[in-house]
């Protein structure tokens, strides 16, 4: 066999590559017409590509980002503004409504009241559920939003003042109260006699003992003689099931002797009036709400 | 090898298949089931069926948007799509019956590949003429006359295909209203789409894929002789009676030699292009036109009929060792058979049952995950549920939910307005959702197991009232 002559595969009559592994020569099949086909459409297609979309990078551009503009002008940019748009233009039939609507409106209109349950439970994920957990929960220091134990009122106009000027937050008209570190003013005895008063109100025991004296004297212009708090104040409900930081007594003498206070932000300048408000009926929703 | 032997061919090249016109019994029944299946198929969304004002009034649709199929008495919910796996047993059971008695009869007759390649077929012969002229045609350059003959013939095709296409869309939409909307040429984008994609796979499939598609794409003719045995109907030659073959001039005796005289009528006429005096083969459909070509020679040569028919190999058997034909017993009841129809009975007896006891009304209850549970300050305990009230009825309906299991309980339905658990309003055929919260003294386990019941409300002393229960659990501090 001379060089410049190309070997045939004796079997199938096609020409061979020259490539031989293990004894495998490989054979010089073109391409199937159809596949080529399909290749060559595709990249014809491809032009047509550049020409309707932004394609090509350039040196210059409108500053942020440069290129070839498309011959319609599309953009992933303003294909995403206009679904933001769409989804605005759908809320705006509801919003402008909401807005007029007064809470007691809202919570006889079966849609406006849906409507603030979702656009609230959306809110709340995004700016609540950090402390308060994704079901309202909270946890220790956090307050749980699901029950029926409100430290400033669980009506929904309360909620939505709670919301909109925050507790011991940077706000002229913020909810503000501070439990005196008792640890300075009274022994650990006393202390430790107090929290055995604080905890037979709600275990029901009776109780005989100096803790009595000792919780009216200091405690109950908060709290209340019968404990039961006093809403004006923050002053929590003392005589209930459900603890804010703890229900043992070693939680309870650690409360009096250096009290924690917790911090809610206001969202007043954070969120729009609509957005708190939807906020509020949604917290109210959660099975707490009061009349 | 020598070396002068030809290379190998790896893809044979497929021959086009002019099947040749034929006229007889089976070619008349074959008419007459494309006649029926199409028209089924192009009238049936155009048949009313009336379900009250609330409800859509064509018998058959399936209403993607809303989420719910009708089939004259028949309303099928999304979630209840098993009754679509009960009619497919049923269909693929009936198709072994039928095939295990009569062969491939499905495939011959009532397939749509093969009625609207029939179809195809047909408008070919109108425009180019019968086989001989439709191979002539094939081979001749091209000229004028052939250009305005396959112009034609393709788009008489695509013209079957778009109203194929066409007729589809009306099982999903209210079809006098999107008939015209059509007319009007206010199509929707997807049902265009719809249309278009049919009479596209319509002109693929009929005009060129053709028994291709019986080869190579269907499953059911490469199974379908796990469905035969001696006992089924199939397309015979009768070897013993046929054979020799040759030619046979008018006159000549018949003594020494067999009936077949070679012509290869049965050969033209074969749709899928096959020999059917090779014995069956995965190919043959079944259809009997090479047994209306066969018997039409017969005629000719003043032989009797049958030479090619449908019978039994054991028929076939039975014959050649000499036994009389109408001793011989045909079986149609026999295990395979006996098997067929018991499948049926029951699945039939099963989707019966149940569509008419389906139940108007169903009830879910979702128990809520986070949290749990919720302390009260009282010391009791709060559930939450999601409630779904699935009202199937075709008018509005109240309910009262009730918990069963569960002592000293309350129930408190969360939304707008005045909802209580005693007048749940749910709209004709629809879902309605709750939000209710349970409150009970706190339990001594973390788990208690409860019934939610339903009940329909209204007037006294009305017909039955429906209910539902569903088994939940109520959830407790346990410390």
């Amino acid at each position: 066999m001379s060089d410049n002559q190309v070997e045939k595969d004796a079997v199938s009559g096609v020409e061979t590559t020259g490539h031989e592994w293990d004894g495998i020569k490989e054979l010089n099949n073109p391409a199937p017409r159809w596949w080529l086909g399909v290749l060559l459409i595709s990249i014809i297609w491809s032009i047509g590509y550049w020409v309707v979309y932004p394609a090509w990078p350039t040196l210059s551009g409108d500053g942020e980002r440069g290129g070839t503009k498309g011959s319609f002008g599309w953009t992933q940019y303003s294909q995403l503004k206009e679904s933001q748009a769409e989804i605005v233009a759908r809320k705006a039939a509801y919003l402008d409504r909401f807005n007029a609507a007064s809470f007691d409106q809202i919570k006889t209109d079966e849609e406006l009241y849906a409507f603030a349950v979702a656009g609230g439970a959306s809110a709340f994920k995004d700016n609540c559920a950090t402390c308060h957990g994704t079901g309202g929960t909270g946890s220790a220091g956090y307050p749980n939003l699901l029950d029926d134990d409100w430290l400033w009122g669980g009506d929904v106009n309360t909620i939505h003042e709670t919301i909109r000027a925050g507790v011991r937050a940077n706000h002229d008209e913020t909810r503000f109260s501070e439990m005196p570190a008792f640890g300075e003013m009274l022994s650990g005895q006393e202390i430790s006699h107090i929290s055995d008063y604080v905890l037979s109100f709600s275990s029901g025991a009776a109780y005989d003992g100096e803790g009595k004296d000792l919780f009216e004297m200091q405690c109950a212009s908060c709290h209340g003689e019968d404990g039961k708090g006093i809403r004006d104040f923050g002053a929590p409900n003392l005589a209930d099931a459900i603890w804010f930081y703890g229900g043992t007594k070693g939680d309870i003498m650690s409360q009096i002797r250096q009290p924690q206070h917790g911090v809610m932000p206001a969202w007043e300048a954070r969120l729009s009036e609509s957005t708190i408000r939807q906020l509020a009926i949604y917290v109210h929703s959660l099975g707490g709400g009061e009349e | 090898m020598s070396d002068s032997a030809a290379p190998i061919k790896f893809f044979e090249k497929k021959e086009r298949v002019f099947p040749k016109r034929v006229w007889g019994k089976y070619r008349k029944l074959k008419w007459a089931v494309m006649i029926v299946t199409l028209a089924i198929y192009y009238l049936a969304p155009f048949l009313r069926w009336d379900r009250g004002p609330l409800a859509p009034d064509q018998a058959i649709l399936i209403d993607m948007p809303a989420r719910r199929a009708y089939f004259f008495f028949i309303e099928i919910w999304p979630q209840e799509v098993y009754y679509l796996t009960g009619i497919l047993i049923l269909a693929a059971v009936a198709l072994f019956f039928v095939t295990s008695l009569f062969g491939r009869v499905w495939c011959g007759y009532a397939c749509p590949q093969t009625v609207w390649t029939d179809l195809f077929v047909w408008v070919e012969r109108i425009v180019q003429g019968d086989r001989a002229a439709r191979m002539k045609l094939k081979k001749a350059p091209w000229s004028l006359g052939k250009l305005w003959k396959m112009a034609l013939t393709h788009s008489l095709w695509l013209l079957i295909g778009l109203l194929t296409g066409g007729a589809w869309v009306f099982y999903f939409n209210d079809a006098p209203t999107l008939l015209d909307e059509i007319l009007h040429l206010h199509i929707p984008t997807t049902t265009l789409g719809w249309i278009l994609a049919l009479t596209f796979s319509t002109y693929l499939m009929a005009g060129f894929a053709r028994e291709q598609v019986c080869m190579y794409m269907c499953p059911y003719s490469r199974f379908q002789s796990a469905m035969f045995d001696k006992d089924t109907m199939i397309i015979t030659y009768d070897e013993d009676r046929g054979e020799p073959r040759g030619k046979h001039k008018k006159g000549e005796s018949w003594d020494g030699r067999g009936h077949c005289i070679d012509c290869t009528a049965c050969v033209q006429v074969c749709p899928m292009g096959i020999d059917i005096r090779d014995g069956l083969q995965m190919e043959c459909i079944a259809c009997g036109l090479c047994v209306d070509a066969c018997n039409n020679i017969m005629d000719k040569v003043d032989l009797p009929h049958g030479l090619i028919r449908y019978d039994t190999t054991h028929n076939q058997e039975e014959r050649i060792a000499g036994r009389e034909e109408k001793n011989i017993n045909t079986h149609i009841l026999r295990p395979r058979t006996f098997w067929y129809m018991a499948i049926l009975s029951v699945v039939g007896a099963v989707m019966l049952y149940s569509l008419v006891n389906r139940a108007p009304l169903d009830l879910h209850v979702l128990h809520d995950r986070n949290p749990l549970f919720v302390t009260l300050s009282d010391g009791a305990v709060r559930n939450g549920y999601n409630v779904k009230i699935l009202n199937k009825a075709y008018d509005d309906k109240y309910y009262r939910l009730k918990v069963e299991g569960l002592d000293g309980y309350t129930i408190r339905i969360q939304g707008a307005g005045d909802v209580t658990p005693d007048n749940l309003h749910v709209f004709a055929d629809s879902v309605g959702h709750f939000r209710a919260f349970v409150t009970a003294p706190k339990q001594n386990t973390a788990r208690k197991e409860i019934r939610f019941i339903i009940e329909e409300v209204g007037e006294q002393g009305a017909a039955e009232m429906q209910t539902d229960v569903y088994e939940s659990h109520f959830a407790s501090s346990n410390h």
